[in-house]
This record gives structure tokens, C-alpha cells and sequence, in this order.
């Protein structure tokens, strides 16, 4: 069985832009030790030469015409739906420090 | 209560109505918000007979992780708390063009992820039959507003069987319909390989007319399946499949009981029950909570505290970035995104992440196989009623058993229906699941109404 230790949920926190607290921390590292020891069940099945399913539509390349489309939305109202924006922008904190 | 109910009521009077009940019920948490004003203004169009259409004046629901005009759209999280949606979701625009009104917004897990409405920001909402009981989900709200008559019909979204699992709790139809028949276009993504809409409803009738309403294409979501909806008359004897595996000792005696008169009924009509085995039945629930939370650490990646909803205090953009995610995310959300990156992150993508793939190919392949012999595949909703409030929150996997059933056809982009079948011995609802071939959506629809009040 796969053994997920501290400094795995870390990385995970980590890559999954997550500032979690010490406490949530350990709480997620046995929740996902026991997700990952469920999943596991998938090593059973003979995969050999079995190509993977992505999506199931039966659906490929649907093209559409290279035009401006603003969907009946008017930019403002997106910048509007920022925490903070000013003079059209949305605003952030400093990004180079 | 069916849209048959409202016949001859006025707009005005079935929106009062509706609104009226779901006050009354406010105690089951399943409405978050009830969108009056809008609705009143939208009921007085349909009455001066500027609004017309195939749902003139019937109000609805929608879940809460679908974008409307005239409230806030939370997706249930603290995230979205203050959000309001610049646009509304094609499903709801469709709708409206015929007439229909919507009332208001349901409860759901946080982001859809969940099956028992445990997880919302906002409360957990009861099962309408028993409110010591969950009311399943994720599409929990939807269901309870169906089942306590509030609206003839509300809107879910199934990713894993949100609309299916829910519906049997609550005694109701939950439909979910082939993968791409309704656009996406505003609704709130969870996992778009499997992401559907559907409807809950009393009748097949109601699901069958809201159904072929918000069906089509849509220049909006490039997975729409070209147009392909249309009435089935049911003129033949189908041969039905029981899967075997799922009625195994780890499901409920009534709930198998229940199965059984289910196929006995069909056999009855005239159909023949065969019991089949589905060898992938098995490892179903393991694919999906590989693939289903990989795409899901993907799609919510989007919430990053920037453009809109809920941004922290912060000095750095990682912090801010880092600070946001953790306050406005339930710990469900954290855990589905932090296993998604566990299985996509490098080391164990192909042990994890392509092996799902490939094993989700076995399964489609072992249904293309099952449905070359049969028309229609049967298996309880979920292996049992109901469960207690607080039950499985603090166990994310026996609470993931609860799909158990309902994976399958999501995987695999399938129709599925669950119809109410009887009680057990507490009297809470069993659901049955009757899942179709690809694009066989009005097929399943013709024999769940074949077999309606049959039960």
C-alpha cells in the first residue's frame, strides 16, 4: 500500500495552491491515505495495450469561425465582478518581490 | 405536484404558491434562495400574454451551481457567497423561452462534491420523507423541493449521479440524460468529461417535456451533441439486463426486494429480465474517484481570488492565491483537488491517472458489449435508503460507496433514470436505475412511463 507521509501533503498543498493549517493538513493526509488505498484497487486490471478513454462524446475538432463572440457580456461587468479593480483593470497584490 | 397541477393557475398565483411553500419548509434548508422579485416580474409577463410557451407560468428551481439572473449563484461554497452571475446558463435561458420561472436557487454540496448535502456552506438540507436522514446529493436541495411539492420540477446536475442518488432518496425521478444532450454553457464545472444536466420531477411526463426543452446543441458548449432528441413510442418488448454484482449482500434486502418486483413488474409488460454479470462493476467507483478529481483540481483551479468571488487578505499573490483557496473551500473541495493532484502529479500519473483511463475503456467496452444483447440495464439507485445525518462525514470513502451504482453510467457518458420503487421497512424511498444505450434517452423515458404507478 502506498504510504502518503506529511511532507507529500505539503507538496500536494503546495501544487494545489492551498494554504492549509497544521491541523487541516493532518486531517487531509488521512484522507487521502485512505482515498489512494481505495484507488489502488485499479492495479488488479490487465491494461496491456488498452488505449485510454478521455471523453466520450464521439465528438472531434469541432471548429467554429474565428470571430469575435463577447457572448452579450460587456467587459465592465466582468472587471466589475473583481474583489478590486481600478480604471478597467482588476488590481493584485505585488507580484515580483 | 406535476405541471398537469397548474393547469388553468395563473402565473402570479402558481409563483405565490411555490414561493409561499418554500417559506413554509424553510426548515429543511433544501431552497437557498428565492429569487421573488424576478420571478413576480417574469409571472405578470406570462399572465399579459407577452410570455408564452410549452411552460407558460410554471415556476422551478434550479441547483445552485447553475449562473441565473436575479440572485446570487454560490455553488453552495463561501467561495461564490456574494456572487452574481453576469449571465444565465443556457439550460435556464431555454427554459425561460418557454415560459417557465424560475423561483429560486436549491442547495447542493459545496461544488457539487458530495452525495448527501453535508457538505454545503450553508447548512445541510434534510430529506424531505425524514429529517433525522440526508437528503443525498449532491443535488439534495433539488430533490427535496420535488418531493415536498414546492415546484413541479428543479434542476440538478449529475457528474457521478447527483440527480440520480438524490431522487431515490427523496422518493422522486431523477433523470440523467446522455452525456453532451444539455449545454454546460453557465454552469458551475466540476468534472467535464462526465458533467450532465438533468432533471428531478414527480413524472416521467414533466421530465420528458423539460427534458426535450433544454436538449439541442449549443454554439456555447463544443460537447453538445448534435440535435437528436425525439419521442419514442414504446411498441416492443425490450430485453432488460439485471446486473448481477449489484445485488450482492452489501446492498440493502429491501432495496434488492425492491429490484426484484421491479423486474418482475417488467416481465409483466412483457419484457424479458435476464441477469447479467458486469465484471467492471466493481472497480466503476475506484475509476472515478481517479479521473473525477483530477478533473476537478483542474476546473477549480480557475478559483484563484482574482477576477471574481472570494479573495483573502494577503500581501503576496501566493499568499493571496494560497489564502483564498483555503477559507473559501470546503475540506470536501480540498480533498477531491489535492487527490486530483496526487494522481496527475509526476511519479503517479500512469499508475493512477492513465490506468483509470484505460480501465474506463474496459468498462465502456463490457457496456457496448452488454447492450448488443440487451435494450435496457437495471440496478438499484443505491445500495441502500437514505443513511443518517453525520452518518459518513467522517469516512470520505464509505461515504463515496453511496455512488456506487451510479458511476458506471457516468463514466461511461450513458443515460440513466432512477424511478421511486416502494419503501423499505422505515419508510424512507427506494430508487431504481434503468440505464440506456448512448442517445437512448427517450427509450428509457418510454419504459420508465410504461411502468409508471406499476411499481
Amino acid at each position: 500500500m502506498t504510504h502518503i507521509p506529511p511532507h507529500d501533503v505539503h507538496y500536494l498543498a503546495q501544487l494545489s495552491n492551498l494554504q492549509l493549517s497544521a491541523q487541516e493538513a493532518a486531517a487531509l493526509q488521512a484522507d487521502i491515505q485512505s482515498i489512494v488505498s481505495y484507488i489502488e484497487l485499479l492495479s488488479e486490471l490487465d491494461t496491456t495495450s488498452v488505449e485510454p478513454t478521455h471523453q466520450v462524446t464521439d465528438l472531434h475538432n469541432v471548429w467554429r469561425e474565428d470571430v469575435v463572440d463577447d457572448y452579450g457580456i460587456a467587459a465592465d461587468d466582468l472587471i466589475a465582478l473583481a474583489p478590486e479593480s481600478q480604471d478597467g483593470q482588476i488590481k493584485v497584490p505585488k507580484v515580483l518581490v | 405536484m406535476t405541471i398537469a397541477d397548474l393547469v388553468g393557475v395563473s402565473a402570479v398565483d402558481a409563483v405565490t404558491e411555490s414561493i409561499k411553500k418554500a417559506r413554509a419548509h424553510e426548515s429543511f434548508n433544501a431552497a437557498l434562495s428565492i429569487f421573488e422579485d424576478r420571478a413576480m416580474a417574469r409571472a405578470r409577463l406570462v399572465d399579459s400574454g407577452e410570455v408564452t410557451g410549452r411552460l407558460a407560468g410554471i415556476p422551478f428551481i434550479a441547483k445552485d451551481n447553475f449562473l441565473a439572473i436575479g440572485g446570487p449563484t454560490t455553488a453552495a461554497s463561501k467561495f461564490l457567497a456574494s456572487f452574481e452571475a453576469p449571465l444565465q446558463a443556457t439550460a435556464i435561458e431555454r427554459l425561460e423561452a418557454e415560459g417557465a420561472i424560475c423561483i429560486g436557487k436549491a442547495n447542493l454540496d459545496a461544488f457539487a462534491h458530495g452525495g448527501s448535502t453535508e457538505n454545503s456552506a450553508f447548512g445541510v438540507t434534510t430529506n424531505a420523507i425524514d429529517k433525522t436522514k440526508v437528503a443525498g446529493g449532491s443535488s439534495g436541495g433539488s430533490a427535496v423541493v420535488v418531493a415536498l411539492g414546492i415546484v413541479p420540477f428543479a434542476l440538478g446536475t449529475d457528474t457521478g449521479g447527483s440527480i440520480r442518488q438524490p431522487a431515490s432518496f427523496n422518493g422522486i425521478i431523477g433523470f440523467k440524460p446522455t452525456y453532451g444532450t444539455v449545454s454546460r454553457y453557465g454552469v458551475v464545472a466540476m468534472a467535464s468529461s462526465t458533467d450532465t444536466i438533468g432533471v428531478l420531477a414527480s413524472s416521467i411526463d414533466d421530465t420528458e417535456l423539460v427534458m426535450s426543452l433544454m436538449a439541442g446543441k449549443d454554439d456555447k458548449d463544443m460537447t453538445t451533441l448534435p440535435d437528436f432528441w425525439q419521442a419514442h413510442k414504446l411498441d416492443r418488448q425490450l430485453k432488460v439486463g439485471l446486473i448481477t454484482e449489484s445485488m450482492t449482500d452489501d446492498v440493502d434486502a429491501p432495496v434488492r426486494g425492491a429490484v426484484e418486483a421491479y423486474a418482475e413488474a417488467l416481465k409483466e409488460k412483457g419484457h424479458t429480465v435476464d441477469g447479467v454479470s458486469m465484471k467492471m462493476l466493481k472497480y466503476a467507483l475506484a475509476m472515478y474517484y481517479v479521473v473525477v478529481p483530477a478533473e476537478i483540481s483542474s476546473n477549480l483551479g480557475r478559483y484563484d481570488g482574482i477576477r471574481y468571488g472570494r479573495r483573502a487578505a494577503a500581501e503576496s499573490l501566493a499568499e493571496l492565491y494560497g489564502k483564498s483557496r483555503d477559507e473559501g473551500f470546503e475540506a470536501e473541495n480540498k480533498r477531491r483537488i489535492m487527490v486530483g493532484s496526487y494522481v496527475l502529479s509526476s511519479g503517479y500519473f500512469d499508475a493512477y491517472y492513465l490506468q483509470a483511463q484505460k480501465a474506463r475503456t474496459l468498462l465502456i467496452n463490457e457496456f457496448n458489449d452488454l447492450f448488443s444483447r440487451y435494450d435496457v440495464l437495471i440496478m438499484p439507485t443505491a445500495p441502500t435508503t437514505a443513511f443518517a445525518i453525520g452518518e459518513n462525514v467522517h469516512d470520505p470513502v464509505k461515504m463515496y460507496l453511496a455512488d456506487i451504482m451510479t458511476v458506471p453510467a457516468s463514466l461511461a457518458g450513458l443515460p440513466a433514470i432512477s424511478v421511486p420503487a416502494g419503501i423499505d421497512d422505515s419508510g424512507m424511498p427506494i430508487g431504481i436505475q434503468l440505464i440506456g444505450r448512448r442517445r437512448d434517452d427517450t427509450l428509457l423515458l418510454a419504459l420508465a412511463r410504461q411502468m409508471e404507478g406499476s411499481e
